[in-house]
């Protein structure tokens, strides 16, 4: 198997008339020791692109959907209105931590990589985080496509065996008297943490809630603040 | 299968970066990637693709992107499957008809498509094997295909804090070995008991395990 596979790199690799380097455009910032190749990647995705529509095998105006979805219909904001339903309306919030899956899709969110949702509620002695240690797990529907910092080693390894010292670098410091729960999606079950509701927004309407809603906080490695922090922090 | 891809509980992996304001795609190729994977779902199962990455050398595999795993995969899958052959991946010029079995995804199915996912839940009748609070331990299994049941939780002992019903069974799938619906369980691990006397004695790690990964303690 190992040979049909860099036999098919191979050939592809010659057929693009690209070098065979590595390329880190999720992460070239933090890892300016790896020379990149930019070209290589396009070349080859390019070439398959082009051979699969020759055979029709795809359509390439489904492509053109599938990345508008995930590019602009689905994201952390669908996640924050959840939440701020949840902290607005008890009934909700109830159905919310009984059943995620129907109560998400009340809100009209539903689909895959999140056809069985769980929510875990975090209190001020409850602190939930979730990870994939195994590849990359995430609730598409309520959060969109997972940060590259999720997919990643760092996070991947360290979250089970040393969650608090990750959340330190989120800038979550948690003391001994609140209780870390990881869930470490291994199946398919995708989780959505609750968080609290910041004190000092009482007056706010849903809407507002849901603006101060942030991705971090709903995978639970950040709080949710008074004042907003845009959506991606 | 012990791959580099069961990270959980390894270190020196270094401080986990966030990237400010960071797009959903960083690459016009990365955007192609990912809905031509998307788009073929159905000629490989969900499992079988996850083995896919997982069979990356472990070296490529600490080297390669996210969408470079995805694009390694794919030229495989698509060999493997008879979509297409070496030669047409090396010329990028049709020379079969290849074969699929899925209908073609078209735009005007992708809405619906995407929200009628792909639901692991199935309705057969399948007793469960523990029970809500139950003590149970995780398998000492080293299969060398695909297997949901990491290396970190084998052999240790945690409590069964849900059952989530029956599911298809990732292990089976990713080998190949059909479905085998199962009950799967929400399992509480405490990080004492997976990472010894120093770590917190009140936090904990959840699991999502199926009946064949555990057994009675």
């Amino acid at each position: 198997m190992g040979t049909t596979r860099r036999e098919v790199l191979t050939s592809a690799l010659t057929a693009a008339g690209a070098a065979l380097a590595p390329v880190r455009s999720e992460a070239t910032e933090h890892d300016h020791t790896h020379a990149a190749v930019p070209s290589a990647p396009t070349l080859r995705v390019k070439a398959l692109e082009t051979l699969l529509v020759a055979k029709g095998a795809i359509d390439p105006a489904a492509l053109d959907a599938l990345i508008d979805t995930y590019e602009h219909k689905v994201g952390p904001r669908n996640g924050a209105r959840v939440v701020a339903r949840a902290w607005v309306d008890t009934a909700y919030r109830k159905r919310l931590l009984e059943n995620a899956t129907a109560a998400i899709a009340e809100l009209g969110y539903k689909g895959g990589e999140g056809d069985h949702m769980v929510v875990v509620e975090n209190t001020p002695r409850v602190h939930n985080l979730v990870v994939c240690t195994l590849c990359s797990c995430y609730p598409w529907p309520v959060l969109g496509l997972p940060p590259v910092w999720y997919k990643s080693a760092a996070y991947r390894s360290r979250s089970v065996i040393e969650p608090r010292g990750v959340l330190k670098e989120f800038g979550v410091d948690l003391g001994p008297d609140v209780q870390v729960r990881v869930w470490d999606s291994t199946a398919e079950i995708r989780y959505l943490v609750l968080p609290e509701r910041p004190a000092g927004t009482e007056k706010l309407s849903e809407a507002e809630l849901a603006a101060l809603v942030t991705r971090d906080a709903m995978v639970g490695v950040g709080r949710v603040t008074a004042s907003p922090q845009g959506v991606h922090a | 299968m012990n791959g580099i891809h069961d990270m959980g509980g390894m270190q020196d992996m270094g401080p986990v970066l966030p990237e400010k304001n960071e797009p959903v795609f960083h690459a016009e190729w990365e955007r192609r990637m990912f809905a031509m994977d998307l788009a073929f779902y159905g000629d490989w199962n969900e499992s079988q693709g996850r083995f896919g990455i997982e069979e990356i050398p472990p070296a490529d595999y600490l080297r390669m992107s996210y969408y470079e795993k995805w694009l390694d995969r794919m030229t495989r899958f698509l060999v493997r499957t008879g979509v297409a052959t070496p030669e047409e991946l090396a010329s990028g010029k049709p020379a079969t008809t290849g074969k699929w079995t899925r209908t073609v995804l078209k735009a005007a199915d992708v809405e619906s498509t995407t929200r009628a996912g792909w639901p692991a839940s199935r309705d057969v009748p399948a007793a469960p094997h523990f029970r809500v609070g139950q003590t149970v331990r995780a398998r000492k299994l080293n299969p060398t295909g695909h297997t949901r049941l990491p290396r970190y939780a084998r052999g240790k002992t945690g409590t069964v804090v849900k059952d989530h019903g029956v599911f298809a069974f990732n292990d089976a799938e990713g080998q190949g070995l059909g479905e085998k619906p199962q009950h799967l369980y929400s399992v509480k691990f405490s990080a004492r008991e997976l990472w010894g006397a120093a770590a917190s004695a009140t936090d904990a790690v959840y699991l999502d395990l199926w009946d064949d990964h555990l057994k009675s303690a």
